[in-house]
């Protein structure tokens, strides 16, 4: 028990819960049903991105490709969608993975193989896949007339009165959570970014695990990249642009460790919603736009100051215990 | 102050950390214009002694007079401003400035304006570098220079500070014949201005070339001194040695079985050349030698961590390719690095996921880990290790130093091995845990398995090895069996002292 409060992700949870009852104090709409179920689904392309730049995160490194990466498969299937109306809109969803999954696995290979820090070959890559975006939309917007309405339902579809776009991130986050906890591709990830040269001599691949985290980065950005588009029906060059840091932020808020090693899938998760309810909670409480993006800075600043201070807290607590 | 006056008078020094005496009333003193020579086994107390007299640390007794004056030093930098400068073996440069920016680090000039002159400085560079006979730019990075030339920059560093004392550890343990004789002709220069010059070596050819009079250390405290010319090699390894050993170790009646493994012609360019060796069942290999002889770069190679230019392995008598530590352990080899925390453990992780950590791939089923497995291996290893701790989900970086060394031993047992290569197994840990490795690694040898242990502890090498090869310069010295080694025979093989080749009990083939 006492284990389950020292954990980040309860105190966390706790702030956000009190976070949504002061908000709902002034603003008592906040917590009706509809009000969070639209949070949820504000939130889910948030949640699904950072969960991909936490694995890259995890073993010290930093994806910057993701937005460019959403934007490109967005405007990609976007594309395809308005020329070729006849194909099913389902088919997107395996297609945006695949090109997520090439996207993120040659950033991989810029890592694995030509010994490039993830940070810079995602530089590199963010440009790259950004400029394609302009090279095949030439610039021009793809608007949700020239989109078919299959294609627009996609995230929006009702099942046992919650949205697509929220099954397909219940999904991930299940399967992200098995990955990581379950599997020993998983644990190698975990290895790998505590202590690289230990887990070297443990027989760890630390070519397979930089492959590994930098293209489920990709594959995730991917699949977020055609909601993202279909949900708001439009696909342009800038789309999510900058949405990369929103993601380091939600994973630093949720308490992955920025120099590898530890961090989990519930506290990215909580970690992204905070960010969701508090955009949410500013607009409902009437707080300029131009001011939300101060405010989230402050609480970013705030989380992680606080959180050190525990951390050297505990870290004293602990060696004050050791019998001398 | 002239030639043959005392410089410096170290009396009575102790210092003391906690549970370990490291000096205990040592004597050292040094005269203007002469090479001494301190000597003493790894653990006897150098570098101890060279930190108080710099002023790393301050002495927990004794007196320390500097140029006739009673001294304090309370900081490197109040040693250097009184004149003594330090040439490390590498650190202290800075490989991304420039040689002049090197030289002046610490004591850079101002001119009238109050800014920087390097003008003046690199006129001065470009002077020391000259005296030093070294001909490069005062604007080249210390990044592209050679070990030799970056010693000779530290030389040029320790001019510039115009220090009376200059230390140097262990200056040629990196460099070529020829350079080694360059650097001496630098330091004969530096004896005949009417510098002392501290000189730190293992290797007694040199000693007795460079050196004008020595001090011995042995456990922490003075053991003697005299003039090199009126001493020998076999007197010097007396004074470093001097103890009795064997008798603390444990008693094993060795069951000595067939090869199990046998490393063949191994060779790398720049670390080590034509390396053969074998290991047989239930038998404990040592591998001795100075640092940088080669003997953990053999080992790398072995295991695949390093590659190699030549060289064959044979496991059970079969040739094996060994790409990387996977290979090894399927092989049945364990490699238990030497540093525990930097090489061993994931500090964020479990005790139960660091001990299976080599094996999760093996232990899971399919892509999926097999938690009841784990947490078996973990019980299994962890309660045969004895490791104390609150649970085995506790972090490995809440354990004492101690139980983290069990930790990462149980995890290398847990691939249950039937070679295992241990790297310094007993650095850093207290006199009663180390017997406690001790008594555990020769049980594990009882049981059958093969131990090759690298230790740069002599007594260690002596008391725990069946054989024991020594490596000296990148090559095999010298294989001794239990029986013909003594401290003499193993320390003049690893020092090169042989040479005469009366010593050797015969190469390994």
């Amino acid at each position: 028990m006492k284990r389950f409060f020292k954990r980040r992700e309860t105190t966390l949870f706790i702030t956000l819960v009190a976070f949504c009852v002061l908000v709902s104090l002034r603003a008592p709409g906040f917590l009706a049903p509809e009000n969070l179920n639209s949070i949820l689904n504000d939130t889910c392309t948030l949640i699904m991105v950072a969960l991909g730049q936490s694995f890259v995160i995890l073993i010290g490194g930093i994806d910057m490709s993701v937005a460019s990466t959403m934007a490109f498969t967005g405007m990609v299937t976007a594309l395809m969608n308005q020329y070729n109306p006849g194909i099913p809109a389902w088919v997107y969803l395996p297609i945006a993975a695949a090109l997520g999954t090439a996207l993120g696995a040659f950033s991989g290979s810029l890592v694995a193989f030509g010994a490039l820090p993830p940070m810079i070959a995602t530089i590199a890559t963010m440009s790259i896949y950004r400029g394609f975006v302009y090279v095949f939309s030439k610039g021009a917007w793809v608007t949700p007339h020239e989109m078919t309405a299959g294609y627009l339902a996609l995230p929006s579809a009702s099942f046992l009165g919650l949205s697509s776009m929220v099954w397909i991130t219940i999904t991930i986050v299940i399967a992200a959570a098995v990955f990581m906890r379950l599997t020993s591709s998983g644990r190698d990830i975990y290895a790998f970014g505590g202590n690289r040269t230990a887990a070297l001599f443990a027989g760890v691949s630390g070519r397979k695990v930089q492959m590994l985290v930098l293209t489920a980065s990709g594959l995730l950005a991917g699949i977020a990249g055609l909601l993202w588009v279909s949900r708001y029906g439009m696909a342009h060059s800038e789309t999510a642009a900058g949405f990369e840091m929103q993601t380091v932020a939600a994973c630093v808020l949720g308490g992955v460790n920025f120099v590898g090693g530890s961090g989990t899938v519930l506290g990215v998760v909580i970690g992204a919603l905070f960010f969701g309810v508090i955009n949410n909670a500013l607009t409902v409480i009437h707080i300029s736009p131009f001011f939300q993006m101060v405010i989230q800075g402050v609480i970013i600043i705030v989380a992680i100051v606080s959180n050190t201070l525990i951390d050297r807290n505990n870290q004293m607590k602990l060696v004050a215990r050791r019998k001398i | 102050m002239a030639s043959g006056q005392t410089i410096l008078e170290m009396r009575g020094i102790s210092k003391f950390f906690p549970g370990i005496k490291a000096l205990e009333g040592v004597d050292f003193s040094m005269r203007l214009g002469e090479v001494h020579a301190l000597i003493g086994e790894n653990g006897a107390g150098k570098s101890t002694l060279v930190k108080v007299l710099t002023g790393v640390y301050r002495p927990t007794a004794g007196t320390i007079a500097f140029e006739g004056k009673e001294r304090d030093f309370h900081s490197p930098v109040d040693a250097q401003e009184a004149g003594i400068a330090v040439i490390h073996q590498e650190a202290s440069m800075f490989p991304d400035l420039t040689v002049a920016e090197n030289i002046f680090s610490g004591h850079l000039r101002k001119g009238k304006t109050g800014l920087l002159d390097w003008r003046a400085m690199k006129t001065k560079a470009r002077e020391l570098l000259g005296r030093v006979e070294l001909s490069v730019s005062t604007d080249v990075l210390v990044r592209e220079l050679s070990v030799a030339e970056r010693h000779l920059v530290g030389i040029a560093r320790a001019l510039s500070e115009n220090a009376s004392l200059v230390i140097m550890d262990e200056p040629t343990s990196a460099l070529s014949l020829r350079e080694t004789e360059d650097l001496f002709k630098i330091i004969r220069q530096l004896r005949g201005e009417g510098r002392a010059i501290l000189f730190i070596s293992h290797k007694f050819d040199e000693l007795f070339e460079i050196a004008d009079s020595y001090t011995v250390l042995r456990d922490g405290r003075y053991v003697g001194e005299g003039a090199m010319k009126d001493t020998s090699v076999d007197e010097l390894i007396r004074m470093m040695a001097g103890r009795d050993v064997g008798h603390m170790f444990p008693v094993r009646k060795p069951n000595i079985g067939e090869e199990v493994l046998s490393v063949e012609g191994f060779s790398r360019a720049g670390f080590y050349r034509d390396v053969s060796f074998s290991l047989r069942k239930g038998e404990i290999l040592g591998l001795f030698g100075l640092v940088g002889a080669g003997r953990s770069d053999v080992i790398r190679s072995l295991v695949g961590l390093e590659p190699r230019d030549e060289g064959r392995v044979r496991v059970n008598g079969k040739e094996v390719k060994i790409e990387g530590p996977r290979d090894a352990l399927r092989l049945g080899i364990a490699h238990v690095p030497e540093d525990r925390q930097g090489q061993g453990l994931v500090l964020e992780m479990s005790i139960g996921d660091n001990i299976t950590l080599p094996q999760v791939a093996t232990l899971a089923k399919g892509p999926f880990l097999d938690s009841g497995a784990e947490d078996e291996v973990t019980r299994t290893y962890g309660q045969s290790m004895e490791i104390r701790a609150a649970g085995w989900g506790e972090n490995a970086k809440d354990l004492s130093g101690g139980n983290q060394q069990k930790v990462v031993l149980a995890k290398w047992l847990a691939t249950r091995p039937s070679i295992l290569i241990l790297d310094e197994p007993t650095k850093g840990i207290d006199v009663g845990t180390k017997a406690a490795v001790h008594a555990f690694i020769s049980e594990l040898a009882s049981k059958g398995l093969s131990i090759i242990m690298i230790s740069s502890e002599l007594p260690e090498i002596l008391g725990m090895s069946d054989r024991i090869l020594v490596m000296y310069e990148g090559r095999v010295r010298s294989l001794f069996d239990k029986k013909d080694a003594d401290e003499s025979s193993v320390l003049k093989a690893a020092t090169g002292a042989d040479v005469a080749g009366s010593n050797v009990k015969g190469r390994a083939s």
